[in-house]
């Protein structure tokens, strides 16, 4: 008896928690958080815009409880998330502007030594939680430090009118991409066709031409960080599109991100890769016609190709701070209490799903089974791979997907512009250019 | 410790100096010309050498860089994307140019002529130019758009198409359709200084070829014209200049797509400096510009050295 007291039953308790906290079951309260912000500090933080004013109002709401807990004064500014990336790129250079900015991908790995260190909130975050998805950790972290913080992810799914996928023969949506291929084939043949942007369209055009090249088991770089696009699963990748392309709807050549958007809600396009934005301005239209076109829609994840896995990319939006504000610990005081679930989950149901989480521990908020249609969206990160794959992220992988490398060479082939070999080649010479560096 | 008063002389000596420097006409002259000279350093002379100097690194976004030479030069020689822009920059820029005056002037003479609602007509001219930039370059883009378009529309109806125009999904579409937006919004920049041109010809030399039995063209081709010399050398130069430079207009309405097929030096400068994070690079793309620029500068420049032609004569 005297071997069992109340030292061994503590040990006893946590080392049980800890067997269930690995599946996920319970979450590990182990996480200490002493940050204090600095006194009188006042911050300003750059954000992406909104596409859905909810989402905004919310997150302008809890920045202001912020305030009012702490004392810190906060200067909240939006940009549309394109033009973040130039704000970020002349605040690193020069030195000044916002303290703390809500961007893009590997941004932060374009400039890691102007930001700072984060990895206590990370740290914090991810024992309160039980982790982060390997690829936020990825978008976060610089070494063994943490740079940036995963907000999350604009979630991209394949958005689809139910009543012409129907029509079409399908009968559920197809899993994998001999199906999805058939099934746009389908559509084109009866007038309803599918479009995805091939114009430089950096968040859709991206999306979906890394999850194709990655699909078919292409990728820009391997482990070494050395050009591999010129391969033979590369060209598979190109003549799988080429004919997919075919199905399109015309002018998918020049889209923006934007151009999807108009032409699904227009009653124009059965099939195309987007947030849940469409869904939910047209859940909310005034117009009739977008409110039936919402009815009439769905979500899927991107099929899964010869892989065998998921090889989606993401819109991940990523926290970073500069070392030059004045006040380092009331910006990662600011991560931590937007991040914090109980923020970070009211925030979420505001934007109807819009950014999917990257703590698993996030999945439990009931808005992604409030609605089936919201669900694909929840595990956006899961089944995202990092846009370096399968090398870093960095100057490099930026860089590529800056210049359109991945997109021009889908679009080269798929227009009829360059046979595939001659575009994976192209591809190869224009990437090189960036990690020969 | 004590201080040791400076001899009264030589205090007398330097306050006789300095007043007599500011009696000098020449040394105040040059005083009132160092604010100038200083914001021209500053804001011109400056910049131009840093983006001389970044084309000559390896500057990243955020890093220091170092001096790589002309690497960059070298690098961009052996990149088709590159060519493809320095291809796309002449032909917008000549195509644009040259319809931009051919609809200007043609414009400026009809406005210099007795026209009912005259001012409200020259306005509506001006109007292109007024718009900010990027208003027009949606406006554009709009217009253009595969779905939405109002020309493919109106054409539709007319029973002139039976499908969508695309205008920016095909790559020489997409070049003659940001060249014809490029001329919508520079037509009055050409229109309104030529007409101020028009305007200081004397009437009295047009007065004397009628009286001379002068046709429309010959007048034309002997008065207008000549007269107009410098003020269309003028104006070409400048036109050309901000063609060549264009980066609004492109980057709202295609972003240099389709295909890279209407990316300018400038939005491919902006694309591997900004968004491709290579200052360096970007920079070279940048400094690459200049020789063309400097040559539609110095074209300009020795025509207007020749006296005679400034005067309206023949060399």
């Amino acid at each position: 008896m005297s071997d069992f007291d109340r030292r061994s039953l503590l040990k006893a308790g946590l080392g049980g928690a800890a067997l269930l906290a690995g599946p996920g079951i319970v979450p590990v309260r182990a996480a200490e958080w002493t940050n204090t912000p600095e006194p009188n500090a006042s911050i300003r933080v750059l954000r992406w815009k909104q596409f859905i004013q909810a989402e905004f109002d919310k997150f302008a709401e809890q920045t202001k409880k912020f305030s009012e807990k702490t004392g810190v004064k906060v200067k909240l500014e939006a940009e549309s998330w394109e033009d973040i990336r130039p704000k970020a790129a002349v605040a690193a250079n020069v030195g000044a502007g916002p303290d703390l900015i809500i961007g893009t991908l590997d941004d932060p790995h374009k400039f890691p030594e102007k930001l700072i260190d984060v990895t206590d909130v990370a740290d914090y975050l991810g024992k309160q939680y039980g982790g982060w998805y390997p690829v936020a950790e990825k978008y976060g972290k610089k070494g063994n430090g943490w740079i940036a913080i995963p907000q999350g992810a604009t979630g991209g799914c394949l958005n689809y009118r139910i009543s012409h996928v129907k029509a079409a023969g399908f009968d559920e949506f197809p899993k994998d991409t001999a199906g999805f291929l058939k099934l746009c084939q389908a559509l084109k043949k009866n007038n309803t066709p599918a479009g995805f942007a091939l114009g430089h369209a950096t968040g859709d055009a991206n999306g979906w031409c890394q999850w194709a090249l990655w699909a078919f088991g292409g990728k820009v770089v391997n482990e070494k960080n050395e050009v591999v696009i010129d391969s033979p699963e590369t060209i598979a990748a190109l003549e799988y599109v080429k004919q997919l392309y075919e199905t399109f709807i015309p002018g998918v050549l020049s889209w923006n991100d934007s151009n999807n958007n108009k032409a699904f809600l227009n009653g124009e396009l059965s099939l195309t890769l987007n947030g849940i934005s469409i869904w939910t301005v047209g859940k909310t239209s005034s117009d009739p016609k977008q409110q039936e076109i919402a009815k009439d829609m769905n979500h899927a994840p991107m099929p899964i190709g010869p892989v065998g896995v998921p090889t989606e990319q993401q819109n991940v939006l990523v926290y970073y701070g500069y070392k030059h504000s004045k006040y380092p610990k009331a910006v990662k005081e600011y991560i931590k209490f937007m991040m914090d679930k109980e923020n970070y989950d009211a925030w979420e149901v505001s934007s109807n799903g819009y950014v999917s989480p990257p703590l698993p521990a996030y999945n439990d908020n009931p808005v992604w089974t409030s609605d089936p249609k919201i669900t694909p969206y929840r595990d956006c990160l899961k089944r995202c791979r990092d846009n370096g794959y399968a090398g870093d992220l960095g100057y490099a992988s930026a860089a590529v997907m800056g210049d359109f490398v991945v997109v021009d060479m889908f679009a080269e082939a798929a227009s009829g512009s360059a046979t595939p070999k001659q575009a994976a080649a192209r591809a190869a010479e224009r990437a090189k250019r960036y990690y020969q560096v | 410790m004590a201080v040791i008063a400076e001899p009264v002389a030589a205090q007398l000596k330097r306050a006789s100096l300095w007043t007599r420097a500011f009696e000098s006409r020449n040394f105040l002259g040059a005083m009132f010309m160092v604010p100038a000279i200083a914001i021209l350093i500053l804001f011109l002379a400056y910049p131009l050498a840093l983006g001389f100097w970044l084309g000559m690194t390896d500057t990243k976004i955020g890093g220091a860089g170092r001096y790589i030479g002309f690497q960059n030069f070298v690098s961009l020689s052996k990149d088709s994307v590159f060519w493809l822009s320095v291809f796309n920059t002449i032909f917008y820029t000549v195509f644009a140019s040259i319809v931009k005056f051919a609809i200007g002037l043609y414009l400026a003479l009809l406005l210099n002529e007795r026209l009912p609602f005259k001012s409200m007509i020259r306005a509506i001219v001006l109007l292109p130019f007024v718009v900010p930039t990027v208003l027009s370059a949606i406006a554009f883009w709009w217009i253009y758009d595969s779905q939405f378009s109002i020309i493919s529309w109106v054409l539709i109806k007319a029973g002139l198409i039976t499908r969508y125009i695309d205008f920016l999904g095909d790559p020489w579409n997409a070049r003659w359709s940001v060249v014809a937006a490029n001329i919508w919004r520079g037509v009055p920049f050409v229109a309104i200084t030529l007409l101020a041109g028009l305007q200081t010809i004397s009437p009295s030399l047009y007065e004397a070829a009628n009286l001379d039995g002068a046709t429309n063209m010959q007048r034309f081709r002997h008065i207008t014209l000549p007269m107009l010399s410098p003020i269309i050398a003028v104006v070409m130069t400048f036109s050309v200049l901000m063609t060549f430079t264009d980066f609004q207009l492109i980057y709202t309405i295609t972003r240099g797509g389709p295909i890279n097929a209407t990316h300018l030096m400038a939005t491919l400068s902006f694309q591997r400096a900004i968004t491709g994070g290579n200052l360096g690079e970007g920079a070279a793309i940048s400094n690459a510009m200049i020789p063309f620029l400097v040559a539609a500068i110095l074209l300009s420049f020795f025509g207007l050295q020749r006296s005679r032609w400034q005067q309206g004569g023949r060399d």
